[in-house]
């Protein structure tokens, strides 16, 4: 019974818990729940963030070998609540402006936020399709939370239909894999993967799981949702989706391609190598003629994704450091983003033209400059985080021998950086139009306050970041 | 791989066969029998009677609620069944698992009560 032990699964079996009760006294008081709800998922959300890295005493196992705690985990999950929390904070005032906000709003984001704790954890690959479901089923309300706008709920069926899909390709990858190496659980699997030459078999299923791994982080050719499902979710929620869900599926993606495939490294690699050129390229290229800010975050987002997954192309220890210090930059910039676009209003009313952002320094100067630092640091510009993200990204690709990738890296990067400076460029140079709505709400403005002094002061001290992201590489290595 | 191949001959064979042979039934039809369409030879049969709705008709989302509501519960009793059988052999720790997994749905169940899902008017 020892190896059943619950302990480091502590903070998701406490957010589950919080999560029925809460939803059990929103559902007695009925829809004036909403206005402390998010105040508690927030306090449990926050809560978990401080008990994970206490409970993480190394590599430790829980519920027979399914579930694993390591330094690797703690950071992605410290990751994850931190872009729930931020996303929760976001959409308070939104979803009341918007007459959306319901009671189940944060207890939906708090059971997505348990799902993909989950995925991180998870050490099988029954363990990974339970979180990925638990995670995917709440995102898929989410999306079609604004239930009573035909976009909106086009995105939720939409994010449906095409993760069904995925989970459908990623479940018969792991059925062939089960058939071919007789093992679920990852050290298994490695164990198989390491004596024996890899039969046929058994790279078809790697093939059917990486594809469905590549749909959850969008990475091309599975990005087809990423752009309507972005468009049509209310913006909060996009924020949510650009940021959590991409940490938590990088973070399996990672843990599933070094851990038990990690001998199998020379056969998936050319696949991992195009789907990152690709994805680059298109992030780059499909951006440009965008007219939506929604739609450009979202080819943004797989052009960002495209670059994380050049550093699980080189398949090192610093390739790994190299994805987790570019997501832990990623995620306040998008967050951050997103809130400048929340800003985006007009007698009250929504709007997400990039044409809208045209002479805004003039009228909202600090959403511009806001705004302006987001698009500097995503086209990676130096001193910004966001260079030092491509930074420890493109480094061990180069020293892998990945010099093709790199290149290419770099030239779709310099092609990125016309729209987010065109951004820039509309919002300084161009005829100034009506202004935003003010104020933009204390919970915006404290957000990107938070994110832009993060994105423009990370050069003073990258070491705390840069030395977590190490450790945690080197425990997905060492183990 | 020639091995390999040969081993799938008999499917090719029977591939190019049952292609070949149902091309073959389909065409002949045309070509030997008489043609005398009329709308009612023409027209979609449905077990009799005439078609006399379109198949993507509207019907009430509430049953598609009650559905959705049911497979739960049902699959909840399939769940149980191997669990009965099994308890002796899993112990405590099996049976406490199942009530806490009851426990849940219960709550979900208290949810949907009090959201009126339940109800029909």
């Amino acid at each position: 019974m020892d190896s059943l032990t619950m302990m480091p699964a502590l903070p998701e079996i406490f957010l589950a818990v919080a999560g029925m009760a809460l939803l059990m006294f929103g559902v007695f008081q009925g829809d004036k729940s909403r206005h402390w709800m998010t105040w508690a998922v927030v306090a449990c959300l926050v809560i978990a963030g401080a008990a994970v890295p206490q409970l993480a005493d190394g590599r430790s196992l829980a519920f027979g070998g399914l579930f694993i705690t390591d330094p690797f985990a703690v950071f992605m999950k410290e990751l994850v609540l931190i872009g729930a929390v931020l996303a929760l904070i976001m959409a308070t005032g939104f979803n009341e402006r918007e007459k959306i906000a319901r009671f189940e709003f944060p207890i939906l984001v708090l059971y997505a936020t348990v799902g993909m704790l989950l995925m991180i954890s998870a050490n099988d690959l029954i363990a990974l399709y339970v979180g990925i479901e638990l995670q995917s089923l709440c995102l898929y309300v989410l999306a079609a939370f604004r239930r009573d706008t035909g976009r909106s709920s086009e995105a939720g069926l939409k994010y449906f239909v095409l993760g069904a899909l995925s989970s459908g390709m990623l479940l018969y990858g792991a059925s062939l894999i089960y058939g071919f190496a007789g093992t679920t659980r990852f050290d298994g699997l490695a164990e198989v993967l390491a004596g024996n030459d890899i039969s046929l078999g058994l790279i078809v299923g790697i093939v059917f799981l990486i594809a469905g791994l590549a749909f959850k982080v969008s990475a091309v050719p599975f990005h087809m949702w990423t752009p309507d499902v972005y468009e049509g979710a209310p913006t909060p929620v996009t924020a949510f989706f650009a940021s959590a869900p991409k940490m938590a599926a990088m973070a399996l993606f990672i843990r599933v391609m070094i851990e038990p495939l990690g001998e199998a490294a020379t056969d998936w690699r050319q696949i991992i190598v195009f789907i990152s050129i690709a994805s680059m390229l298109l992030g780059a290229f499909a951006a440009i003629w965008q007219t939506n800010i929604k739609r450009l975050l979202a080819y943004s987002s797989i052009g960002h994704m495209g670059y994380a997954l050049i550093g699980l192309a080189a398949g090192t220890e610093e390739g790994v450091r190299g994805i987790l210090v570019y997501l832990a930059i990623y995620l306040p910039m998008v967050i951050g983003t997103f809130a400048c676009v929340m800003c985006m209003r007009r007698q009250g009313r929504m709007v997400e033209g990039i044409e809208d952002l045209a002479g805004i320094a003039r009228t909202n100067p600090g959403m511009a400059l806001a705004l302006a630092i987001f698009m500097f640091s995503m086209a990676g510009i130096p001193p910004l985080a966001g260079f030092f993200g491509k930074l420890y990204i493109f480094l061990p690709a180069i020293e892998s021998g990945l010099y093709t990738l790199a290149v290419i890296g770099v030239l779709s990067s310099v092609v990125g950086a016309f729209y987010y400076l065109r951004i820039v460029k509309l919002m300084y140079f161009d005829e100034a139009s009506e202004a935003f709505d003010r104020p933009m709400g204390r919970e915006l403005s404290l957000i990107l306050v938070v994110t832009g002094v993060f994105t423009l002061f990370f050069f003073v001290s990258p070491e705390p970041l840069v030395g977590n992201a190490a450790a945690a590489a080197a425990a997905l290595f060492g183990g | 791989m020639t091995e390999m191949l040969r081993e799938y001959l008999p499917i090719l064979i029977f591939l190019g066969l049952a292609v070949g042979l149902s091309g073959v039934i389909v065409l002949a039809s045309y070509i030997l029998a008489r043609q005398k369409p009329d709308s009612e030879k023409v027209s979609a049969y449905e077990c009799g009677f005439d078609a006399f709705d379109d198949s993507r008709g509207q019907f009430d989302v509430r049953f598609y609620l009650v559905a959705i509501l049911f497979i739960i519960f049902d699959l909840e009793v399939a769940f149980l069944f191997p669990w009965a059988i099994t308890l002796g052999h899993i112990g405590m720790f099996g049976f406490w698992s199942m009530v806490v997994f009851l426990g849940i749905l219960t709550i979900g169940f208290v949810y949907e009560w009090r959201k009126g899902a339940l109800e029909w008017e």
